[in-house]
């Protein structure tokens, strides 16, 4: 029988697919986001093929995470996201949720010098590497270059992107330090604004670039001191 | 009484200069809170069970498993069974829980059986939308038959249409509700603090007099925020129910299908011009819709008060989230209808459009002069008659270029607001009023006025915004907020400098009128001699604080409506792919005096480009089969990003008659042309005219098998 034939009916989920269920589903360390770190895919046959692996939740589990410089301790289900953590735990919400799937850049923190989507890593995944959020990025009040350059060219309207966006422009200018307009173009293409601000976002990012050799050794606390 | 005016233009400190946001620096760095972002002590997270179907009525309901749950704290049915149900994703049922996987596991096991009704959810084809569509009755201005059988005039006619787009809010419609006995605390994300007090009063049936509503910032509203929705309400319960503060923000699938959306306009355009380019005749058959409410009537044809005209407007109603003010509502639909037609009447008629227009000139009404210098400005910084060709780029190659232009008003009159401004003793400074800042840089352009009418450093003013407690001040909305909440700033300031001047002058002896605060300082006019800092002056208060308001409307003239606005665009498409760049984008525009430079061009810059993704890239996609939205996710609804937008260039009209009139509101006005600019641009390209928008790679190819320059 076909769907609209039925009459009444049972409704179908009323969700699609959540970021939470899809990660929920493949488990970390599985072939698909495997990254050596943790055993324990919940899939069901792949729990058969790993019986041997070392096994995390479903209940929550203590973790450690290195913010800011800072160690902070957690306890917390295995599904739960950096993101989530971050807010939930640590009410450290620079980073937002927006779409919830990797493809709006609000949630950018820096995780080892790459910005990375925290609502599509798990906490525990974030494990022994340093993790810069927004917070971490000025000293005081003294605001990063990135940040100064942002008010300066007023880079910002609602302000709900700012914070992942400026995220994405820190971790950009550390590679690429005297950037191109298309380098520029190019490469913050991962974070996506409502109210329009890319045209300050541009001016910004040439400013820092400009700003930055000179306060490039005092970059935000919790930088990667490798870097 | 003081003298209620605007300072003389360019004696000015602060107003009109290009100062930075002041609520920049805590959104750079993540220290300013969102709703979304408040954490109450033993807060509960609510989830919504939403309808499947796109047009339903509910049989039966079982929430029994859901309240079972350990974890779950309340459940609340918000429509129940026997309801009827007009779009997907409604809300049926809420439940609050500890945290939101827990909420999310308890929606999961709510059983509802519903009775599936038939539903419409494309409206492209008005001939199958059958007793949705109500016809409303044709409106005829002078003799539209006449003009048209004319033999000396040519006709051009056209199909042109929109699709519905989302308002997308980063920061998703929702709330955080905190009870406190009888009396209900509401953090909302919202673009009206005062105005959804008496929805939750009313809702919730408390006095309004119990009901408290708090926020600092909103992430993003754009005409969609002015509710307090019935999802609010169902945290209200949850809240009541539970005995503990809940947040219920909507999921990003939710924002997108039921939180607010821009109707759709089709049609069927007849437009009659003498050879000379005049515009005589407009004919139009139109439908739109947005939702079960239908959809509102575009102005057509816009601004051009062509002489002859007929049109007939059919709202059709649609099982799809309802319509909410976007962005100067109806405008951008109406204007593209008509810049389209009128592009095409050039192309027809071998003209420039920019000489069609300027030919036109005098059908613009009040403010032709105006359209006419802006157009020149526009033609200036685009280089337009250095670049422009006749329709068709036959230039080699596959990427054509070619230019497209369009004009726009708006009102943006202020709205009714209340001030107060208070000078304390010691020298500090206090604005209060009950606006909101949603992006817009209000807070900023309020601190700008007091400190400007106080002689004083911005750094000197304390502000107080988003509290229901403060001075009514109205809804950020239709561009009403910068006309409101500055002449009752300015007023308040020099109401409460009066009573400073009156403490003052005595020990001079001279007579307050004499008084001026200029650079922190008040003084006698024209007497360097006679000076006190502002610290000094306000010792002179005693104990007691001056505390005055200032209203808007009220005495003096500081404030009016009325804007135009001209766009150009520049693009090129590449006629083997489909695909068109933005290279260029020209915004002349005017908004009478302005207050924030920097936050105005903001304004601008962020019109073009939202305009840039309205008209290339958002669409909201209907499935017929299950009445569902297919992209509601921002991979598939596409919003522009930094890659989409080329070169863009805001040219703020800042002429001094435009300085005496106050500031206009400036959210919508620019909002309306990047539309028409843009497809007049890819018309003017390829050569033929793509109908409906957004313009999409695989509309381009069909058009250009049809004709053109493939």
């Amino acid at each position: 029988m076909k769907e609209d034939e039925r009459k009444p009916t049972k409704p179908p989920s009323p969700r699609g697919m959540s970021r939470r269920k899809f990660l929920k589903g493949v488990g970390v360390g599985s072939s698909v986001l495997g990254t050596g770190i943790l055993g324990g895919p919940l899939l069901p046959e792949a729990e058969a093929q790993a019986a041997s692996a070392k096994v995390f939740g479903p209940s929550a589990v203590p973790i450690e995470l290195t913010i800011n410089g800072q160690r902070r301790s957690l306890k917390l289900e295995p599904r739960v996201t950096l993101l989530e953590a971050l807010r939930d735990q640590l009410e450290l919400t620079g980073a937002k949720r927006v779409c919830d799937r990797a493809s709006c850049g609000a949630c950018t923190v820096i995780l080892n010098d790459v910005a990375v989507y925290s609502c599509s890593v798990l906490a525990i995944e974030a494990q022994g590497k340093n993790i810069q959020t927004v917070e971490g990025l000025a000293r005081g009040s003294e605001l990063h270059a990135v940040q100064a350059a942002f008010v300066e060219n007023d880079a910002q309207q609602c302000g709900f992107c700012t914070s992942g966006f400026v995220m994405s422009v820190k971790a950009f200018l550390d590679k690429h330090p005297n950037p191109t307009p298309e380098q520029v173009r190019l490469g913050l293409g991962g974070n996506l604004c409502r109210c329009g601000t890319y045209a300050g976002i541009r001016k910004a990012v040439m400013d820092a670039a400009k700003a930055l050799p000179a306060s490039r050794n005092r970059s935000g606390q919790g930088g990667n001191p490798n870097a | 009484m003081p003298d209620y005016k605007w300072p003389e233009p360019g004696t000015t400190a602060l107003l009109g200069k290009r100062l930075n946001r002041l609520d920049g620096p805590a959104k750079v760095s993540g220290a300013a809170k969102y709703t979304y972002d408040l954490k109450c002590p033993g807060m509960l997270y609510a989830k919504m069970l939403r309808c499947p179907y796109a047009h339903a009525k509910i049989v039966s309901m079982d929430t029994s498993a859901a309240e079972k749950l350990p974890g779950v704290a309340a459940v609340h049915i918000v429509q129940g069974p026997g309801t009827e149900i007009h779009w997907a994703d409604d809300d049926i049922v809420a439940v609050a829980a500890v945290d939101e996987p827990t909420a999310e596991d308890a929606i999961g096991r709510i059983k509802v059986v519903y009775e599936k009704l038939p539903h419409l959810v494309d409206e492209r084809d008005l001939q199958k939308a059958g007793d949705r569509a109500k016809r409303s009755a044709e409106q005829v201005t002078g003799e539209p038959d006449q003009a048209f059988l004319d033999p000396d005039v040519v006709v051009i006619e056209g199909e042109y249409g929109t699709s519905v787009v989302t308002h997308c809010c980063l920061e998703a419609h929702g709330q955080v509700v905190e009870w406190e006995g009888e009396n209900v605390t509401v953090y909302p994300s919202t673009q009206g603090v005062e105005r959804v007090v008496g929805q939750y009063a009313e809702g919730l049936k408390v006095p309004a007099a119990n009901v408290r509503t708090l926020m600092q910032y909103v992430g993003g509203g754009f005409g969609s925020k002015f509710a307090a929705d019935r999802w609010g309400l169902a945290c209200g319960e949850l809240a009541r129910k539970a005995g503990k503060p809940v947040k219920l923000m909507l999921e990003r699938k939710e924002e997108l299908e039921v939180a607010g959306c821009r109707p759709s306009v089709y049609t069927r355009v007849k437009l009659a011009a003498k050879r000379d380019g005049t515009l005589v005749g407009w004919q139009s058959e139109a439908w739109g819709a947005g939702g079960p409410g239908g959809a509102g009537s575009p102005p057509m044809p816009y601004i051009w008060a062509i002489p002859h005209q007929r049109k007939v407007f059919s709202s059709v109603a649609t099982n799809t989230g309802p319509a909410r003010a976007w962005r100067a509502p109806n405008a951008p639909q109406g204007c593209f209808v008509t810049m389209c037609a009128i592009e095409d009447m050039a192309a027809k008629l071998e003209m420039d459009p920019f000489d069609l227009v300027m030919k036109n000139n005098s059908l613009l009404g009040v403010r032709a002069e105006l359209y006419r210098q802006e157009l020149l400005k526009a033609e200036e910084l685009m280089e337009w008659k250095k670049k422009w060709h006749p329709r068709g780029d036959r230039s080699p190659g596959p990427v054509k270029r070619g230019l497209g232009l369009s004009l726009h008003t708006w009102g943006g009159a202020g709205h009714a607001s209340n001030c107060e401004v208070t000078i304390h003793p010691d020298g500090s400074v206090e604005v209060s009023l009950c606006t909101q800042d949603i992006g817009t840089g209000t807070r900023t352009a309020v601190v700008i006025v007091a400190a400007e009418t106080l002689g004083l450093p911005v750094e000197a003013i304390q502000l107080h915004i988003g509290d229901n407690r403060l001075p009514s001040s109205g809804s950020s909305g239709g561009s009403t907020t910068i006309g409101g909440v500055s002449p009752s700033t300015r007023r308040a300031a020099l109401n409460a400098l009066e009573q400073l001047f009156n403490k003052v002058a005595p020990s001079w002896g001279v007579a307050p009128d004499q008084l001026e605060a200029v650079g922190g300082q008040i003084r006698v006019k024209g007497d360097p001699g006679k000076s006190l800092s502002w610290k000094q002056a306000t010792t002179k208060l005693g104990v007691m604080p001056i505390k005055e308001m200032g209203k808007q409307p009220g005495p003096g003239e500081l404030n009016s409506s009325g804007t135009a606005g001209v766009q150009m665009a520049e693009v090129s498409v590449d006629i083997e792919t489909g695909i068109i760049k933005v290279n260029k984008m020209v915004a002349v525009q005017d908004c009478g005096l302005i207050v924030s430079m920097k936050m105005s061009e903001s304004q601008v810059y962020g019109a073009l480009i939202m305009g840039i993704g309205t008209t290339l890239l958002e669409e909201r996609v209907m499935d017929s089969i299950t009445g569902r939205m297919l992209n509601a996710n921002l991979e598939f609804y596409k919003l522009a990003g930094l890659a989409d937008i080329g070169e863009l260039v805001v040219h703020m009209w800042t002429d001094p008659e435009q300085q005496k009139r106050g500031p206009i509101g400036l959210g919508e006005g620019p909002m309306v042309s990047p539309g028409p600019a843009i497809a007049n641009a890819v018309a003017n390209a390829i050569g033929v005219r793509i109908p409906t928008l957004p313009l999409t790679p695989d509309k381009v190819l069909a058009t250009l098998e049809k004709g053109g320059l493939a």
